[in-house]
């Protein structure tokens, strides 16, 4: 799959959130790839293990590990795995993010205490963790790119404390771009338009939010896995090497619209 | 409309991992096939963009077996 002189030949790359082939993750990872970079892949749970496997058939010699966000054992544990296996690593790509579904049924302002805390723990600060992991492994610097989406700014329907979540994590990104700078290590999310994945199908009206962003997106289209793959080799490559603790919209240009 | 049947089938089979001839109609997906929650949202996904079709929520829960599923897009295709 790999070319000579690719955007990231000889770059090594962990990306978490691979479930099926409709991934985020799945689209960013093929996009690295064909740039040249070596990839492992974690997933959460045995079951979504078996859709990873089939998918990372077509990789050249990735790593595949297990590894849920919410345990900070499994996190040690892939670090480590991946420090005995490469002893480095150039790049993280976090494409996760989950909040129980009554929570993202009826009103925000019933959410109960522990889906916020799920909600924030998995897709925030579990973002803040696997940078720790990954800090001791990128002394030549490095690149860390997370998903976002337009809820985290402003209210989507339905969207509820997954929006607070996003909100928190890209505030999120900008405290770690201002601790891992010094060390050369760039922090960055795209914000990316709707998208229709394993995890999207939980949220109420997708299919609406879909409809709403194909007709008054100035690109008038859906943003597909594959572009904001595109992006995602821009910002861990060396063509972003001076951006960091920013949010990079790939929506086909919906979050600048009014109406 | 023997295409849709077909059609669906085999997308049941790829998805479940069985081979076409074990699936008819009247299967259910978790009870005959086995499917979990995961492989049945993967199933409703994958019958629209087979069928370039946006199955509102409340009509996917209705969709247990491969009839619901041939009977919906039966219903709903454009074509």
């Amino acid at each position: 799959m790999s070319t000579k002189g690719g955007l990231l030949e000889g770059k090594r790359g962990l990306i978490i959130g691979v479930a099926n082939k409709r991934s985020i993750a799945w689209g960013i990872t093929q996009k690295v790839a064909e740039a040249g970079a070596q990839l492992c892949l974690t997933y959460q749970n045995e079951r979504l293990g078996e859709n990873v496997r089939e998918l990372a058939a077509d990789l050249k010699n990735p790593l595949l590990l297990p590894m849920d966000v919410g345990s900070d054992s499994q996190i040690v544990m892939a670090f480590d795995e991946i420090r005995k296996k490469w002893g480095k690593l150039d790049f993280v790509v976090h494409a996760v993010a989950y909040a129980p579904r009554q929570a993202l049924e009826g009103r925000f302002v019933e959410t109960s205490r522990e889906d916020f805390r799920v909600a924030h723990d998995i897709s925030a600060y579990s973002l803040a963790a696997v940078c720790n992991a990954a800090q001791p492994l990128m002394a030549e610097g490095g690149a860390i790119v997370t998903l976002t989406y337009l809820g985290g700014e402003r209210v989507v329907p339905g969207y509820n404390v997954m929006g607070v979540a996003k909100a928190a994590l890209e505030s999120t990104v900008r405290y770690l771009a201002a601790d891992l700078g010094p060390q050369g290590i760039r922090v960055n999310a795209i914000s990316a338009g709707p998208i229709k994945t394993l995890a999207s199908s939980a949220i109420p009206g997708i299919g609406s939010k879909l409809k709403a962003h194909r007709s008054h997106t100035p690109l008038q289209r859906d943003t597909d896995q594959l572009e904001v793959g595109d992006a995602g080799v821009f910002l861990v490559s060396d063509m972003g090497r001076g951006i960091t603790g920013q949010v990079l919209y790939v929506d086909g240009g919906f979050s600048i619209m009014a109406g | 409309m023997a295409d849709v049947r077909k059609k669906v089938i085999a997308i049941i089979a790829e998805q479940l991992a069985k081979p076409e001839d074990s699936i008819s109609e009247s299967s259910h997906f978790v009870d005959d096939l086995g499917a979990d929650s995961l492989d049945t949202v993967e199933i409703i996904m994958a019958i629209e963009e087979a069928f370039s079709l946006e199955i509102p929520e409340s009509e996917q829960e209705k969709i247990r077996t491969v009839g619901d599923a041939i009977a919906y897009i039966e219903k709903h295709a454009k074509a």
